[in-house]
């Protein structure tokens, strides 16, 4: 009837054998991505771009802002500028390269900001409760009432233009969102009954929350931020094209689909280029979340 | 009797029901009022009522995992309310709770040998050390380790969670081990087999028991004493063959009567109760049955009866058995 009926007793040297892989639920969660080729395609994919922008000033051919008058708009394929080059001259490479590593930076750090403020404040407010509940999320309320757009152009608009305005109003735009999952989760998984036998145990609270809370409030935090990268990166972008976020004639995504609208008329091809930029690389934070969520995934 | 593990003095807990901004309290769930009882070691004292009268919070009171409104619990001649915080971590060894429910009672995010070594880390023992005792106590509750170990608690059926559960409430060697409907999310044959084992490792080990639940049959099969309850009060306390045999409080009797039986001496010709319970947020002034009694008087309403002692072990709160044992309603 039992396991134990049939199993050999259980020597020393088994449990020995075992304790020295311990195969903890993050290593399982890493595990099960690595299974997975659409994330190992939009993993790949996302390593790639962050390289390129990273290594911008070794691999760019040219000069970023260095334009030629005699050579603007030239279409893909010209010889030394085989992305074409921009209204003013300026090589299309180059400029998307060094445009990636501002993109990237105005799209990552502020869901990263987002997530690191938003879990402490949201685990803070769902663990402590009552008061402190009511003064954080009623305070997160008051952001969460615009939609991100307008909230991101409203902040942006009265700071001002600038890489560390549209930083500053992006993060305020993301904290409250993080804030709102990990208050829900924490309140949820806290009440579960696996919390109240930690506690029956004789455990501590910080026991408890780096074993019981943290890892079943983090999965979902993490995927819900994994998921606004897209956004965030968008936002950035979209802030640079109304002409509030990055100033010229520094490189940006979104800065340089706006100079060059109107251009397109003229040549189709070179002012799709950093609309495709911004297009695949969200769409590989995308895929690589819904990977996340999947490995994370525990059916209950 | 001898001196008892655990004693229960008039233990409260009303739960504030809040809204609105200002978190403003505009009533109280009474989910335990003025409970009492005490529990001898190595005995097992079952616990039954229907569904919300209070049993799970009555567990957790015991355990001091809430904190109670009034009242006092004593575990081991010693008052829990005074324990500071390291005495009660301490004193958390010697009592243990299996939970009622098999999917939330173990963390999905965590193999089920960390799951039960986890109370031993708590305590200071080397992680090594608390990973051979919980594969020992897996296998005995009937999990191989080398199997079961390494898988989350979704891998898992609802008997072997259970069994999970009870390993690690084990643990820690308590003396006392409450239980809160530990087989109510099984099936009735894999109930049996848990219930054995339960019966198994309370010889062994001699544990004090107190277990919760609304299943007739499951109480008769593990308890000495029963405790019923109402509406968050005790309504008759005696040994499981005084209930059986001659239950005194009307409720007593339609749960009794109710519960499907093979005896056919035990089929009592009794309408089994009518209605739902009333709501613990404003209950029935006075006796708390007597909305659904048939013996209901006039003076049920005016004040709680006190418990009477028909027996050497076993008491009743009803006014129908007020001054002797002889009336009984039959
Ligand atoms: N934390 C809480 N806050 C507010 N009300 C609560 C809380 N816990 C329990 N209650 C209420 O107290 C009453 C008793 O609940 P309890 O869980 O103790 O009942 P129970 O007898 O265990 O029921 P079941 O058989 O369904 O498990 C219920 O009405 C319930 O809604
Ligand atoms: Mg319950």
């Amino acid at each position: 009837m039992d396991a134990r009926t049939l199993a050999p007793p259980i020597a020393a040297a088994d449990i020995e054998t075992v304790v020295g892989a311990p195969m903890s639920y993050w290593r399982t969660v890493a595990w099960r991505l690595r299974q997975d080729p659409t994330t190992i395609v939009a993993g790949v994919l996302l390593l790639l771009i962050a390289l390129a922008a990273i290594l911008a000033p070794l691999i760019a051919p040219h000069d970023p802002s260095a334009g030629s008058i005699r050579l603007r708009l030239a279409p893909l394929g010209t010889s030394s500028h085989p992305l074409g080059t921009d209204e003013q001259g300026r090589d299309m490479l180059t400029r998307l390269l060094w445009g990636g590593r501002m993109t990237l930076l105005a799209g990552l750090t502020p869901v990263l900001v987002g997530f690191l403020f938003g879990t402490v404040l949201g685990v803070l407010a769902g663990f402590v409760g009552g008061h402190t509940n009511t003064l954080i999320m009623r305070t997160m309320d008051v952001f969460y009432a615009f939609p991100a757009v307008l909230l991101a152009i409203a902040i942006s608009g009265s700071l001002g233009p600038g890489l560390w305005n549209t930083l500053i109003s992006l993060s305020i735009v993301f904290v409250p969102r993080v804030v709102r999952v990990a208050e829900s989760a924490t309140v949820q998984v806290k009440s579960l009954e696996f919390v109240a036998a930690a506690r029956a145990s004789g455990s501590g609270v910080w026991p408890i929350m780096r074993h019981h809370l943290l890892p079943n409030v983090l999965g979902p935090v993490l995927v819900f931020s994994s998921t606004q990268v897209s956004l965030s990166i968008i936002l950035a972008a979209g802030l640079s094209f109304l002409g509030l976020g990055v100033t010229p004639p520094a490189a940006e995504w979104g800065l340089m689909l706006n100079t060059l609208r109107g251009s397109i008329y003229v040549n189709a091809w070179v002012p799709a280029l950093p609309g495709v930029a911004i297009f695949l690389t969200s769409m590989a934070f995308n895929l690589l979340s819904d990977g996340l969520r999947d490995a994370m995934e525990i059916r209950m | 009797m001898s001196a008892p593990l655990l004693s229960v003095r008039g233990l409260r807990k009303h739960f504030p029901i809040r809204s609105g901004l200002l978190l403003r309290t505009h009533a109280w769930v009474r989910a335990v009022d003025d409970v009492s009882f005490s529990v001898a070691p190595e005995e097992t004292l079952g616990v039954v009522g229907e569904s919300g009268c209070g049993k799970s919070t009555l567990a957790r009171l015991i355990l001091r995992l809430l904190e109670p409104d009034a009242g006092a619990v004593t575990f081991l001649g010693e008052d829990l309310r005074s324990a500071g915080r390291a005495r009660l971590k301490r004193l958390r060894r010697d009592m243990q709770l299996v939970f009622q429910d098999p999917h939330a009672s173990l963390n999905p995010r965590m193999t089920i040998e960390d799951a039960v070594a986890f109370g031993l880390t708590v305590h200071g023992t080397a992680r090594r050390e608390a990973r051979a005792r919980a594969w020992r106590l897996l296998e005995r509750v009937g999990l191989d380790p080398r199997l079961y170990g390494r898988r989350y608690p979704h891998e898992l059926s609802g008997g072997q969670r259970q069994r999970v559960n009870i390993a690690r409430a084990l643990v820690l060697d308590p003396k006392l081990l409450v239980l809160d409907e530990p087989v109510s999310g099984l099936d009735k044959s894999v109930q049996a087999q848990v219930l054995n084992l339960l019966q198994e490792l309370k010889a062994e080990r001699a544990l004090t028991c107190v277990f919760i639940s609304h299943d007739l049959n499951v109480i008769e099969y593990v308890s000495g004493r029963v405790l019923v309850m109402y509406l968050g009060q005790v309504v008759e306390t005696g040994s499981v063959d005084a209930l059986a045999e001659s239950p005194k409080h009307p409720y007593t009797q339609a749960l009794f009567a109710s519960a499907p039986t093979m005896d056919p001496s035990r089929r009592l010709e009794r309408p089994p109760i009518t209605g739902d319970p009333p709501n613990p947020v404003n209950p029935p002034s006075g006796c708390r049955f007597r909305t659904r009694c048939a013996y209901a008087m006039p003076r049920c309403a005016e004040a709680v009866p006190p418990p009477i002692l028909l027996a050497s072990d076993h008491a009743v709160a009803c006014y129908l058995y007020d001054g002797e044992a002889a009336l009984a309603p039959v």
